[in-house]
């Protein structure tokens, strides 16, 4: 399977990556290119131009800043991740799940972070979408998951995702016009398309993580093998827990079954004042999976994911006792 | 069989060094002076009518050398006489999406790809069929084939007097299952490179189990004599069925080369290779059995409907197999089968480890594990108490000789505390048990000739180096190993001295090819016998030369002479010498030919086999009773090799069948929306991991066959067959849910539960088959004997 | 730079090629080097198959860019061994029988050959780990696992 031809072009600064952006129209970055290389082998996409940031410097690395929080550069393998002990533990082990290990070793948090959404009807060759019809996401002007949709649903399928929703973190943005940064929350949007809240000639720098000294974190994946598959559905969970024990503030955010990472707002607020009880967290569950509605466009479709969604909201607040 | 140095003594594979220093050149590896790169153009329609092919814009870039259409090949072919269904590149319709529709060849892969999306194919789409139950109520047909409509083969049969057999039935289930279909999916994606010579001979390289077949094929093809024609099966990278059939791409690559003078490779895409499938049919079941109080099966009614996808393949072989083997572990005295294949617009669907016997298998397992619960028998019981005998003929005229079924239960439910177990596990854990069996060769060749089917050759040098010749091919099975050890064995001699030629049809005799379980028992026969004739002459050699009288001389240790004496001996080289100097050129030739086995009905062909394998496979899950996922703690496979020849690569086998039943129980399925494959590709299409794979305790049950090469029989496929209702039955041990259709999902485990919870039977799979006339019955009575 | 100069070292080889933008590292390898003993099953990272080591670590050469290991050391299974004397992953898998058809193993055996140097002594479950990414359809991964135990101990 052959790519496609590109230019490929290699800066040495963030702002000079930046510039060859913005002066190549539709040009991909390229980082480990485990999602974007299939992606093109496959002729989802074929940019006349890749930007590659691997010979950046300064852009990986795991540093806890002064305030307690972490910054984690964007360029930092997935593998480099999993292992450090400094990050909340639902950024490790969701880091621990991703792919495989080769794909690990190359794949950054980046990367990872603006992973392209996922559908059975998009990640397939030419020839394939070509006999199926072409879909809204690649050439067509149909969602064959939801043909009277005008909007595509491909599926976020990032682990970090909603893991970085569910810690409150930020990403660090470098653009044209300089530097910002954009709270994890506001970096998806719910559009299988235009799937990113950042502009197309921004490059994601690093994801900053905000002290959490209180908090407890996790995350648990499904998926059909215990490695190399997408999550069919993720749950990033983090609680802060107060001195008396009781939940001071929560988060529950569902990965895979939508565009965008979704944050459960109202099973949040029913775990808040719990002591993490049983009763509270089956309460909370069902308030998170009430909404989920995922398309049939992923493994082992969508009455099994929903059915699902309550059993693994549980299992993770059930892991942060 | 004492005495035996080799026979019976694990050892590395004889071509180990190659491969563990990427030096195994497969068919992809190849590289020729001037080659040209050819690609394959797949149809995007599933069922449509070509309008026409143009091919000018795709001709007209720089680096195309040629483009073949269906009309470059105008001759019809198929692995089975009775199904010559199949074109290269497709001739006026085609009949799945992927199926070739024209081909290139260019200079370069860049090339080949933008040809490719510039030839323009018009069509006029037609009805598709997607199922069985579309297949048989549409009146769109696929193709002139078959018997009518989209009905490819039928097959009614009748041993004994069912009608009776159920009358007597203290207890009479009918259950019905599916199974889905599923692929090979070897890891090597197949591969040929071609070269014509100026001499007008064609040379075809390829990732193939059968180079006969595919010798015989191009002949036909390519309509040119057979004697001017090479094919080499290059090592294959996995076949497990999957390279059994002669392909397009191996005849496109062929002609590409003859049409452009210069070499030309084609290695499929890994989304080709699930469209060129040839995998397992999804076969949906009906079974009626009826039992004694006992538990004794007084008879059974089998009906079984085939998805066959487009074309034949070896389906009219495949529908008879899923019939045929369900006499062979346990005693029916009563037996009708009834099955039909149809025909659907997918990739057609063929010979998977196991051929057309693992889904009946699967049923017949899962139902004996009902009906023992219906009588209060546990699953060891109830299967001791049908068991085979040794040396007996089943209702359809099976000739069973030795059979370690017996044993095989016996010691796989020891090792594996079964009967301790199996009911008693906590909530979520399970075990369950189930039995299978499987031909050494199939008796028959797949066109009629009385020819031997196997065939092998030894060529002794001065220096005492033996060349061994056999067209078997080693698809990873160890098949060079196996005939290697034979050798060694006969000759006194290692296996690591001898230089195997394997698989070329200019240099060995004819051996049928890699499947059907056939090679260590039909050429391991005929390598025995080439040995022999070897030896012997050495030994009458020595004889002569030493004084003694030819039955006091030996030949071991690589030195051939009296066994007390050791100044008595020669060398095994200057035996040879001996010998030569006698007798001129030492060459030994041996071929095998199976015994008439056939029964008295059309049909009886397939299943018949010299002899057969047993295997009892006992499966201990663990399950999330939350989540359905299924995660297996351990298998213990006991399994009647006969006599194992080289124990590690039996085992290997064994464990190798353990994993693809696994696989096929838990996660693949060749799975389509319509007529569309869903997932084409190795992430989609899910293959058990290193991390799902559990530990295996193989038990090698030695049962020494009469007719077997040193009594061996076959295991690389056998062992597969038990372990998927196995795991099934230990589902429903740890859950109580039945989940009649393979493979069992995690959501199918679920929504069973959810049954449950509702009131109902938690049964998971289809209720019913489709009411259909199945043909003119044939009525066998049973044999004599019997 | 398109179609630029590419150094690297292969197998301890200092090499020297002209290298299209989007060649990957596979076709480098065996196209341009002739270097067939990598694989590949399926060209889009989903099976190991073509795992090579990019400075010691196992990376899919089908997802790598042949410009992106512009000076980097890449090891293939044609380097394991030296000379004749094999690496003793090489001989365990040969003397165990973890290789059936062989297709799968030049990745098997670089990926376990990272393991061991990084773990000389891993635990059964630190090899399934670790070689999780490489898909076998021979063998069920059983004499794999072994081969790998039986050459961490004669790395030892």
């Amino acid at each position: 399977m052959r790519l496609p031809a590109f230019g490929y072009l290699e800066p040495s600064t963030v702002e000079d990556a930046v510039e060859l952006l913005a002066i190549n129209p539709g040009a991909e970055i390229i980082a480990g290119g485990t999602d974007l290389i299939p992606n093109m082998k496959r002729r989802q996409i074929s940019p006349s131009t890749v930007i590659a940031l691997g010979t950046i410097d300064g852009m990986s690395g795991i540093q806890v800043d002064d305030d307690g929080g972490v910054t984690i550069g964007a360029l930092t393998l997935l593998h480099d991740l999993a292992a450090s002990s400094e990050v909340p533990a639902a950024l490790a082990s969701a880091a621990a799940e991703i792919g495989s290990p080769q794909i690990r070793n190359v794949a950054t948090v980046g990367g990872n972070l603006c992973l392209d959404t996922r559908c059975g009807f998009i990640n397939q060759t030419e020839s394939w979408r070509l006999a199926s019809g072409l879909c809204l996401k690649a050439d067509g002007d149909v969602c064959w998951v939801a043909p009277k949709g005008e909007e595509c649903v491909a599926v976020s399928s990032s682990d970090l995702a909603p893991v970085t929703v569910a810690l409150d973190a930020e990403v660090g943005l470098v653009g044209p016009d300089g530097s910002r940064t954009l709270a994890a929350s506001d970096l998806y949007r719910s559009d299988g398309i235009d799937h990113l809240g950042k502009s197309a000639d921004e490059i994601v720098t690093a994801l900053t993580v905000p002290p959490r000294p209180r908090w407890r974190t996790g995350y648990r994946k499904l998926r059909r093998r215990g490695t190399i598959d997408f999550p069919i559905l993720g749950v990033a969970v983090a609680v802060e827990v107060a001195d008396d024990g009781r939940v001071k503030d929560a988060r529950i955010v569902l990965g895979a079954i939508a565009p965008a990472p979704m944050r459960m707002r109202q099973a949040e607020e029913a775990l808040v004042g719990s002591r993490l009880d049983a009763e509270a967290i089956e309460r909370a569950a069902e308030l998170a999976a009430k909404p989920v509605r995922p398309y049939d466009n992923v493994d082992l479709g969508s009455r099994y994911r929903k059915w699902m969604a309550p059993v693994f909201i549980t299992r993770a607040l059930q892991d942060l006792r | 069989m004492t005495g035996n140095v080799v026979v019976g003594r694990p050892g590395p594979r004889v071509d180990a060094a190659d491969q563990v220093t990427g030096r195994t050149t497969f068919a992809g590896d190849i590289d020729r002076s001037g080659m040209l790169i050819g690609g394959l153009l797949e149809s995007s329609q599933a069922h449509a009518r070509i309008l026409s092919v143009d091919t000018s814009a795709a001709e007209a870039l720089p680096g195309v050398r040629a483009v073949l259409t269906g009309a470059d090949l105008p001759v019809p072919y198929g692995i089975l006489p009775v199904s010559q269904d199949e074109h290269a590149l497709a001739v006026d319709k085609v009949r799945y999406v992927g199926e070739p529709v024209a081909a290139v060849a260019a200079v370069d892969a860049d090339s080949v790809e933008e040809a490719l999306s510039r030839i323009v194919v018009e069509y006029e789409p037609l009805d598709a069929v997607a199922t069985i139950e579309e297949a048989l109520a549409s009146g769109t047909r696929i193709h002139g084939e078959g018997e009518g409509d989209n009905v490819h083969r039928r097959a009614a049969l009748e041993f004994g007097d069912v009608g009776s057999g159920f009358d007597a039935a203290h207890l009479v289930r009918e259950d019905v299952y599916f199974f889905g279909g599923n692929t090979h999916a070897a890891l090597e994606q197949h591969a040929a490179v071609a070269s014509a010579g100026l001499d007008g001979r064609v040379t075809l390289w390829s990732s193939t189990q059968v180079p006969h077949y595919l010798h015989r094929t191009l002949e036909k093809v390519l309509e040119m004599p057979a004697g001017r024609i090479r094919v080499i099966a290059a090592p294959v990278g996995g076949g497990f069925g999957g390279k059994t059939d002669p392909f397009s791409h191996e005849i496109v690559a062929a002609k590409l080369a003859m049409v452009t003078g210069r070499p030309v490779k084609i290695v499929l895409s890994r989304q080709q290779v699930f469209y060129a499938h040839r995998g397992r049919h999804p076969v949906l079941m009906w079974v009626k059995t009826g039992f004694d109080p006992e538990g004794r099966i007084t008879a059974m009614h089998f009906k079984s409907f085939l998805d066959g996808g487009a074309y034949g393949s070896y389906g009219a072989a495949s529908l008879l197999y899923t019939g045929s083997l369900q006499t062979s572990t346990y005693r029916i005295p009563n037996y009708k089968f009834e099955g039909v294949r149809v025909f659907t617009n997918k990739p057609p669907c063929g010979p998977k480890r196991g051929h057309g016997t693992p889904q009946p298998r699967f049923a017949l397992e899962c139902q004996l594990d009902e009906a023992a619960a219906d009588l209060g028998l546990d699953p060891v019981t109830i299967r001791r108490r049908n068991l085979v005998e040794p040396f007996s003929m089943t209702v359809n005229h099976l000739r069973i000789t030795s059979c370690g079924i017996e044993e095989c239960l016996d010691r796989a439910v020891e090792a594996s505390d079964f009967s301790a177990k199996h009911g008693n596990l906590p909530e979520g854990k399970g075990i369950g048990l189930a039995a299978g069996a499987y031909l050494s060769g199939a008796g028959l060749p797949i066109y009629w000739n009385d020819m031997p089917q196997s065939e092998v050759e030894i060529k002794v040098d001065r220096g005492g180096g033996v060349t061994v010749f056999s067209m078997a091919t080693d698809v990873g099975q160890g098949s060079t190993s196996v005939l290697a050890t034979i050798v060694a064995e006969v000759l006194g001699l290692e296996p690591s001295d001898l230089a195997m030629v394997t698989a070329d049809t200019d240099l060995t005799p004819v051996d049928l090819g890699s499947y059907s379980s056939r090679v260590t028992f039909m050429a391991g026969n005929a390598a025995k016998e080439a040995a022999e004739g070897i030896r012997d002459r050495v030994i009458a050699a020595v004889a002569d030369e030493l004084g003694l009288s030819a039955d006091v001389v030996v030949v071991a240790g690589g030195r051939v002479g009296s066994a007390n004496d050791e100044d008595k001996t020669l060398s095994w080289a200057d035996a040879v010498r001996a010998a030569i100097v006698r007798g001129g050129s030492l060459t030994g030739s041996g071929s095998y030919r199976a015994p008439d086995l056939a029964g008295p009905y059309r049909g009886s062909g397939v299943g018949i086999s010299p002899a057969y394998s047993y295997s009892v496979a006992v499966v201990e899950v663990d399950c999330d009773s939350e989540t359905g996922e299924v995660r297996v703690a351990k298998v213990w496979l006991a399994h009647d090799i006969g006599r194992a020849l080289n124990p590690l690569l039996v085992e290997g086998q064994m464990e190798g069948g353990v994993y693809m039943g696994l696989g096929e129980a838990l996660f693949e399925e060749q799975a389509f929306r319509h007529t569309l494959h869903r997932g084409p590709s190795l992430l989609d299409y899910k293959l058990p991991t290193f991390l799902e794979m559990p530990p295996v305790q193989s038990i090698l049950v030695e049962t020494d066959d009469p007719e077997g090469p040193f009594g061996a029989k076959e295991v690389g496929q056998g062992p597969l067959l038990p372990v998927i209702p196995a795991l099934a039955n230990a589902v429903h041990d740890a859950l109580g849910v039945r989940v009649a259709e393979v493979p069992i999902t995690p959501d199918k485990v679920v929504a069973a539960q959810r049954d449950i919870k509702r009131g109902g039977d938690g049964r998971f799979g289809p209720r019913s088959v489709p009411d259909y006339d199945f043909g003119r019955l044939t009525r066998v009575d049973p044999p004599g004997e019997f | 730079m398109t179609d630029g100069i590419l150094t690297l070292t292969v197998n301890g080889e200092a090499r020297r090629l002209v290298a299209e933008g989007q060649r990957t590292l596979l076709e480098l390898l065996r196209d341009d080097l002739g270097l067939t003993g990598t694989k590949h099953g399926c060209d889009l990272g989903e099976c190991g198959t073509c795992t090579v080591l990019v400075d010691g670590k196992p990376v899919l050469s089908c997802l790598t860019l042949a410009t992106q290991t512009r000076g980097s050391e890449v090891t293939t299974v044609e380097g394991l061994a030296d000379g004749l004397v094999p690496h003793p992953l090489q001989k365990a898998f040969a003397e165990l029988g973890a290789a059936q058809c062989g297709y799968c193993t030049p990745g098997m055996l670089v990926t376990a050959a990272a393991l061991l140097e990084r773990n000389p002594q891993p635990d059964t479950d630190e090899i399934r780990q670790a070689l999780a990414g490489n898909l076998c359809r021979c063998t069920g991964y059983i004499k794999i696992l072994d081969a790998v135990k039986l050459a961490a101990g004669a790395v030892r």
